[in-house]
């Protein structure tokens, strides 16, 4: 049994597909979902999300956002999805460390900027975690 | 019957008009692009999460969150997203129009971006509370500024509701002005669909067929979910309203400057002829004269 698995991020539609199982890093440590799931609605933390389809795990990972859980529908609304294979460390590790400079220098941010970037940080954090996982396999 | 020289004096002076529409034609036609894959995509994104939260607006009890019902206050809160340049064809004067039309009460108070709807509203002696100069192409964190100004009026409870004037973008053609309700939560056209209508604008539509839902189970509860979920929705789905706007700015200029350069074109034929009837008359009447001199000499 499948059910429909759907990632949007203000880029666009990250992901459409039917799948027979996801975990999604939700506030409250990871959860995962199976087909025919109680109707749910959580937020969701920057980290991991994996889902199976014909048997096979893939791997995103996505910043935050929430989800919402309705009959055979999973609708995940985040600010990024991304592929294992789609992350470059090296970009990612530039970006995290601007980001972190920027924010040493708190005083001339407004609080705004530095939520800003503290986001960035953390969706830095999620890729640069699942790219390092899949190299030591 | 003009001279000559004062009919390529104005062929020269049109096609000057031409060329430079021609090129600002050019600027617009780019511009346009990025802005309308930028409305387009976002659109997905918008959607769902109007549509989501349409959907828990329903089952969530009274009171859990002021963005769900409506303010104390009588007065309406109107967010007016216009264009900083002209030229650009009828697109201010129509959202003018549409917003004179939608807004009836008198002691609506305004808050615009872009330069065009502040002035025709200062004109009209509206109620201006701010005015919001965002640049392009648009950015997020730009937005998000007017989202906090809109989101703490709101809360003041001195507005009954908060709607924002945009030009929905349709496609390069059409654009359509459009008032919408942002808080209380309401579900909103982007583009050309409403979206719990089905369709987003893009791609497959999402599937609305699930059976009517009575509960949901909120992690890690109703409260914080609704806390952190919807001021994100308030500002997306601004930014979202600016993304169209932009799209539909730039696709009326880039219309407006074709015209404007098809029209110039069209004169400079019309005034080729003329310049070329006046020469050919001009020289038929030297032959004339020519002739006839010869005539009375013989």
């Amino acid at each position: 049994m499948a059910f429909r698995l759907e990632i949007v991020t203000p880029e666009g539609k990250a992901f459409a597909d039917d799948i027979s199982g996801v975990v999604l890093p939700g506030a409250l440590g990871e959860m995962g979902v199976l087909p025919s799931h109680a109707n749910l609605v959580s937020t969701l933390e920057p980290g991991e999300l994996r889902y199976t389809k014909d048997g096979q795990t893939h791997e995103l990972a996505v910043g935050a956002g929430f989800v919402e859980i309705t009959g055979n529908h999973v609708n995940v609304l985040t600010d990024m999805a991304i592929g294992a294979e789609k992350i470059d460390e090296g970009v990612v590790e530039a970006a995290l460390t601007r980001a972190q400079d920027r924010l040493k220098g708190v005083g001339d941010l407004t609080s705004e900027e530095v939520a800003a970037t503290e986001a960035a940080i953390l969706n830095s954090i999620a890729q640069l975690k699942l790219k390092r996982k899949r190299r030591t396999i | 019957m003009p001279s000559t020289r004062d009919i390529r004096r104005r062929i020269k002076s049109v096609k000057n008009t031409a060329q430079i529409t021609k090129a600002m034609q050019l600027v617009a036609a780019a511009k346009m692009k990025k802005a309308q894959d930028a409305a387009t995509n976002g659109r997905a994104y918008a959607d769902l999460m109007n549509r989501v939260l349409v959907s828990l607006k329903e089952r969530a009890d009274e009171g859990v969150h002021p963005y769900f019902s409506e303010g104390k206050g009588e007065k309406e809160l109107v967010v007016v997203i216009s264009t900083d340049k002209g030229l650009c064809g009828a697109l201010n004067t129509n959202l003018i129009k549409k917003v004179i039309t939608s807004v009836t009460s008198a002691d609506a108070d305004f808050i615009t971006v872009g330069r065009k709807g502040a002035q025709q509203l200062a004109r009209m002696k509206r109620n201006l509370m701010a005015d919001f100069t965002i640049k392009d192409p648009a950015r997020f964190a730009e937005l998000r500024s007017v989202g906090v100004f809109v989101q703490e009026k709101f809360l003041s409870g001195e507005y009954r509701c908060v709607r924002v004037a945009f030009t929905n973008f349709i496609n390069t053609v059409t654009t359509v002005p459009t008032v919408e309700q942002l808080l209380p939560v309401n579900p909103v056209t982007l583009g050309g669909k409403r979206s719990y209508e089905g369709g987003t604008g893009m791609g497959e539509p999402i599937d609305m067929t699930a059976q009517p839902v009575m509960d949901y189970a909120f992690e890690p509860s109703v409260r914080e979910v609704f806390a952190k979920v919807l001021p994100q929705y308030v500002n997306n789905t601004l930014f979202q309203m600016m993304l169209e706007a932009r799209a539909s700015e730039h696709s009326s200029r880039m219309v407006a400057m074709k015209n404007a350069t098809d029209n110039a074109k069209q004169m400079i034929k019309d005034l080729t002829l003329e310049y070329n009837k006046v020469r050919q008359a001009a020289i038929t009447n030297e032959l004339l004269e020519i002739t006839t001199a010869k005539m009375a000499l013989e």
